[in-house]
């Protein structure tokens, strides 16, 4: 890396989505609270509209690469597709929402403020040059999730999820910031350029062991947000107690923020430490692929599954990571896309289930949905063959581009771990469509089921169907983010 | 014109198999027959064309296959030998769908088996128009296709459903040999394509190839396996079981597929590749010893048969045997004529059978007939002249082409070429015999049949004896008129290059010279047969049963026709069986299933089930959870680092 210029000192541009949504969440918090009414649905249409401009300020001031604040802040193509990437799943997010939390007696205006609010961090967390901005970012992020989580505050299951993820979470950013000083320490840095200038140009034994010790504490950390083994188990347990669409949001936008910091760090600072971090990076791979299939088949409730179904695509993104390579990168960058797209469908779907006004969420509600509510029953079949891994769906693509770079960087035995494990999946995938399709209905959900949620449905249920005719919009962004990581 | 004649059929089958609905009965019988009709006037066209005018030709439709050196086109090639294979199909074909609009007039489904019967005679024309050896494949296994369809025709009734599985198994069997062969010819020749592979044999006379360490003459191996290939579907013995069972089709069926065409298709094909099989000379005695054999061997079956289409199915056997040892002592020529007049004859004697079985509602136990033909004169007659035929006595067709086959047989000099001429004669009395035995059995005597069945028995519709006297017609005038081309003294001239015969097999020439013993036995031993016949049914009725009673082991071994089946279901259908279930049940079920998808599957939820159970719900479990991963993660680096 070149020593940044002088003139990059000061400037702000660079952060103008960031700014931008900073006051924009203020504002909205403001409105809400000065309407004196409860009702959400202006505020969440608000919310959404300052996401969908704050993703135009993203492209238009992504379009070259640039730091700001001193070399703490970074933007380029990468950091341009992930926030894309956050900015879709967190206004899906709210779009799911309304008509939920109308229905459940949740219509409070934080809900949309708050989540401005972690996608704030989230873009913080993505651009971040420097650990102690990415500090900043992951704990924004991190609190407005724990309020989230406990979002029902009347419910004991809401308020447990919202609790163990605040201390789980605190744990794992203690074990952030010990691995961040830790590497302090030995490297003499916390800045990103400057650890990738020391750590090419070589190291003392001591020094690498200490460097090397402190990666594995920040990776701990950064496991823990991306939910991957062994640091998953709180992921069952929030997305079963937390609102559905909190869930939903947890499912998407965070993963993809962590999932973005992962791959900056690993690759950016500790890039000259690829044959180190592979190795951890394996082992967390292959205990989220396990984990991820076999733990889900027992399961009965849908939002339990989900849990594990995610833990389990984080192992296979992984995959992609520990090649360490451009292609193994550009691998994850599409497989978290398409992952994005499925479970905002699934969540959809799992919206749809409702009975008499109440939320069910076994599995074997579903039964006999095909013949109640086949567009949905035919919307959740999609995404479940696409998670399974089945062609022509999206979701077998994102295996093929993860997977194809773990070959060709000699990592054989986890790509076929990896497939044997997606192929125990498929059992619990297709188990669910099994039961839409074969099972008899018991009881039929409630029609109709709203205009938001048939809008994601079919967006997603698009998204996922027509990869395969056009993969341009997915591949070709992905492809120059994976670049910019490397060349830049 | 030519590939007209062809494809008429296949456009006719299309229509009537997929819009028979929409068609119905009439419409499909109308498109079907027009066609055929069509297409038969076509082959005479072709016939005197090619056959009498002499222009041989090919036409070549498109490219099939080219890879490497394999090439294979969609070509039809029209010479005397298919030119008259046209005529003997198409002719037939057209008697049997016209004679299907009555004898089918009941039945739900009817466009179905119109389609069928047009497939079939378009896979036929295929078949004997084939230009190269997969063509002619092509053709072999769509009649094999077809017979198996029509065989199973009505497939309400398993024991249909089993003649037409078993058909095609033996089928099978004959099929392997066959596709070997043509590997071999691909391997010895670089080609599939006649003209190439005919060009080229006399040079591969020597040829050896090895296999197993053992070097075997190339051009034997190859014909040979050919010659299973015609084993099969002409139901040689060994592989013959299949066509007694295949009676349980429509009796049109029998007449057209199990009698005068598809059968015959083992016997057209040693012919077409006769200039392969001249250079084979240890083939063609084993296609010899098997044909004499065959003919004997059904023969002996048909003396004792009760059911009318089977006493019919093992004379075509039989005769088919006469074909192959023609062929076999290389006069193609009487076996090709032979064909053609056994065609007509032979499908007179089914549709005759039919008519029959249509005027006994549905019976076919000749034991339970009798006495009924002063009830139905006309097929009578009819069966008469389809017997006379088959017997060889003068001026009906059979007479001309068999006389010559066995004359040819003498004329070998040969030891298998006497083995075959001896056992041809023992043939031709029992021939003789049970064709009368038949006649007798079915129309003379005292009426057997319930009273019910007798006040039924009525002559069947002109739509069905039309097509029977046509062949009638055939079964007479056949052989006194193609006598000159096929055999006589205008034999090389009509040929011309369809058929090779080399210079020094002379059995045909020989045939010319015979000694007047050696001309007049066949008659006398046919005359002998119907004697016997009438001895045995009409003039001592008790007879038969005494002779069986005395003779019973003998007796038992023919009715149960030498124990094939049974033998056949022990060595190969058991063991199957055994092995089958051995494997499905330990090999499948235990081990693969067991450890496999069962095994693998309760593993699987054992270890879900225990992962899931370390999911407590304590806090503290998943903050020491982290912190033990974390340690781990540093040990396992620590520890790869010491490696």
């Amino acid at each position: 890396m070149n020593p940044m210029p002088a003139s990059e000192a000061m400037v702000f541009s660079p952060a103008v989505p960031e700014i931008f949504l900073a006051c924009a969440a203020m504002a909205l918090l403001m409105i809400g609270v000065f309407r004196r009414s409860d009702e959400s649905r202006t505020l969440s249409t608000l919310s959404v509209a300052t996401l969908a401009i704050a993703f135009v300020l993203v492209v238009i001031f992504g379009r070259e690469p640039a730091r700001a604040f001193e070399g703490l802040f970074i933007v380029d193509q990468f950091a341009v597709f992930m926030k894309a990437l956050v900015l879709i799943g967190s206004a899906s997010a709210i779009v799911l929402a309304v008509r939920f939390n109308a229905n459940e007696g949740l219509d409070r205006f934080e809900y949309p403020v708050i989540v401005v609010l972690a996608t704030l961090g989230m873009m913080m967390m993505i651009s971040a040059n420097d650990f102690i901005a990415l500090y900043l970012g992951l704990e924004l992020q991190s609190l407005s999730l724990y309020v989230l989580a406990a979002f029902r505050r009347d419910s004991v299951r809401s308020t447990e999820a919202g609790l163990k993820y605040f201390v789980l979470g605190a744990l794992s950013s203690g074990l952030l910031l010990y691995g961040a000083s830790l590497i302090y320490g030995f490297a003499g840095s916390t800045g990103f350029d400057a650890l990738a200038r020391v750590l090419a140009a070589g190291a003392p034994e001591s020094t690498w062991i200490g460097v090397v010790f402190g990666l594995v504490f920040v990776s701990a950390g950064l496991a823990f947000k991306v939910s991957a083994v062994p640091f998953h188990m709180w992921t069952p347990d929030v997305y079963e107690g937390a609102p559905t669409p909190v869930t939903a949001f947890f499912a998407v936008a965070p993963k993809v923020a962590a999932v973005a910091l992962f791959l900056r760090v690993l690759t950016g600072p500790f890039g000259p430490l690829v044959a180190d971090w592979q190795q951890v990076i394996v082992v967390i791979s292959v205990g989220s692929m396990l984990i991820g299939a076999f733990a889900a088949i027992v399961q009965t409730n849908i939002k339990r599954l989900m849990a594990y179904s995610s833990i389990g695509h984080v192992g296979y993104a992984f995959v992609g990571l520990a090649a360490g390579t451009e292609a193994g990168v550009r691998g994850v960058l599409i497989y978290m896309a398409i992952y994005l797209f499925m479970n905002l469908g699934t969540f959809a779907c799992i919206l749809c289930m409702r009975q008499n006004g109440r939320m069910v969420e076994d599995i074997e509600d579903l039964a006999g949905l095909s013949k109640t509510h086949p567009m949905v029953a035919a919307a959740m079949g999609t995404f479940m063959f696409s998670m399974a891994g089945i062609p022509p769906l999206a979701g077998f693509f994102g295996k093929v581009y993860v997977f194809l770079p773990a070959i060709e960087a000699g990592l054989v035995t986890l790509a076929v771990i990896g497939v044997l494990t997606s192929v125990v999946s498929c059992f619990y995938y297709l188990r669910i469509v099994k039961i839409m399709y074969f099972d008899e209905v018991v009881e039929p959900f409630d029609r109709p089921i709203g205009r938001e949620v048939g809008a994601i449905l079919w967006a997603t249920g698009l998204v996922i169907l027509l990869f395969i005719v056009y993969p341009a919009p997915i591949l070709a962004p992905a492809t120059t983010a994976a670049a910019s990581l490397f060349g830049g | 014109m030519y590939a007209a004649a062809v494809f008429l059929p296949l456009l006719a089958a299309t229509i009537a198999g997929l819009f028979g609905r929409q068609i119905g009965d009439r419409g499909a019988q109308l498109v079907t027959c027009s066609a055929i009709c069509v297409s038969a006037l076509l082959s005479v066209i072709i016939f005197v064309e090619v056959a009498l005018g002499g222009e041989a030709r090919q036409i070549e439709l498109f490219e099939w296959i080219r890879s490497g050196t394999f090439e294979a086109s969609w070509a039809l090639r029209f010479d005397t030998l298919s030119a008259v294979m046209l005529i003997v199909v198409t002719f037939v074909s057209a008697a049997v769908h016209i004679y299907s609009i009555g004898y089918m007039h009941h039945d739900p489904h009817v466009p179905r088996f119109m389609a069928y019967l047009s497939l079939f005679t378009f896979s036929m024309l295929m078949l004997v128009t084939a230009d190269n050896l997969l063509q002619l494949f092509f053709g072999w296994e769509g009649v094999g296709l077809c017979s198996y369809l029509l065989i199973g025709f009505w497939f309400d009734r398993p024991s249909a459903n089993a003649a037409a599985i078993k058909a095609f198994i033996v089928n099978r069997v004959g099929d392997f040999g066959f596709a070997l062969g043509i590997l071999s010819v691909y391997f010895i020749f670089d080609s599939i394509v006649f003209d190439t592979i005919f060009a080229a044999a006399p040079q591969h006379a020597g040829t050896v190839m090895s296999f197993l360490d053992l070097d075997l003459p190339a051009l034997e191996i190859a014909c040979f396996l050919l010659f299973i290939g015609a084993m099969g579907k002409s139901a040689q013995l060994g592989l013959h079981t299949w066509l007694p069972d295949a009676m349980e089709g429509p009796t049109p069926v029998s007449a057209l597929i199990h009698a005068a065409t598809m059968v015959t298709a083992g016997v057209f094909m040693v012919a077409r590749l006769s200039p392969l099989f001249e250079y084979a000379p240890g083939t063609l005695g084993f296609v010899a010893f098997i044909g004499a054999t065959t003919a004997f061997f059904a023969a002996t079956v048909g003396l004792v048969q009760n059911d009318i289409k089977r006493v019919i199915a093992y004379s075509t056997c039989s005769q088919l045997g006469y074909m192959f040892f023609a062929a076999g002592v290389s006069a193609y020529p009487a076996a090709i004529f032979h064909l053609m007049t056994h065609a007509f004859f032979k499908a007179l004697l089914f549709l005759g059978a039919g008519s029959v079985i249509h005027a006994m509602s549905d019976e076919q136990d000749m034991q339970k007939m009798g006495g009924i033909w002063r009830m139905i004169p006309v097929t009578y007659v009819l069966m008469w002249i389809g017997s006379l035929a088959l017997a060889g006595i003068p001026i009906f067709a059979g007479y001309y082409s068999k006389d010559m086959i066995l004359e040819s047989a003498w004329g070998a000099h040969t030891g298998i070429g006497d083995y075959a001429f001896w056992m041809g004669i023992a043939a031709a009395v029992m021939t003789a015999f049970y064709s009368w035995r038949l006649i007798f059995m079915t129309f003379h005597g005292q009426p057997r049949a319930s009273e019910i069945v007798m006040a039924h028995v009525h002559e069947s519709p002109p739509v069905m004896i039309g097509p029977l006297v046509f062949l009638a017609i055939g079964a007479v005038f056949a052989g006194l008129v193609g006598y000159e081309a096929f055999v006589g003294d205008g034999m090389h001239r009509f040929w011309g290059d369809s058929i090779l015969i080399l210079p020094e097999h002379r059995a045909m020439e020989a045939a010319h010279h015979a000694p007047a013993w050696v001309k007049l036995l066949p008659l006398v031993m046919g005359v002998t047969g119907i004697a016997l016949a009438w001895l045995f049914y009409m003039a001592a009725p008790g007879l038969p049963g005494r002779l069986a009673g005395s003779l019973k082991p003998l007796y038992l071994f023919l009715l149960n026709k030498w124990y094939f089946d049974e033998l056949y279901d022990r060595i190969f259908v058991r063991p199957a069986f055994a092995l089958g279930r051995g494997l499905w049940k330990g090999g499948d079920g235990a081990i693969i299933d067991g450890l496999g998808p069962d095994g693998l599957a309760a593993t699987t939820r054992r270890i879900a089930v225990q992962t899931s159970r370390l999911q407590s719900g304590y806090v503290y479990h998943y903050a020491f959870a982290m912190l033990i991963g974390v340690v781990m993660l540093i040990s396992w680096y620590l520890y790869r680092q010491g490696m």
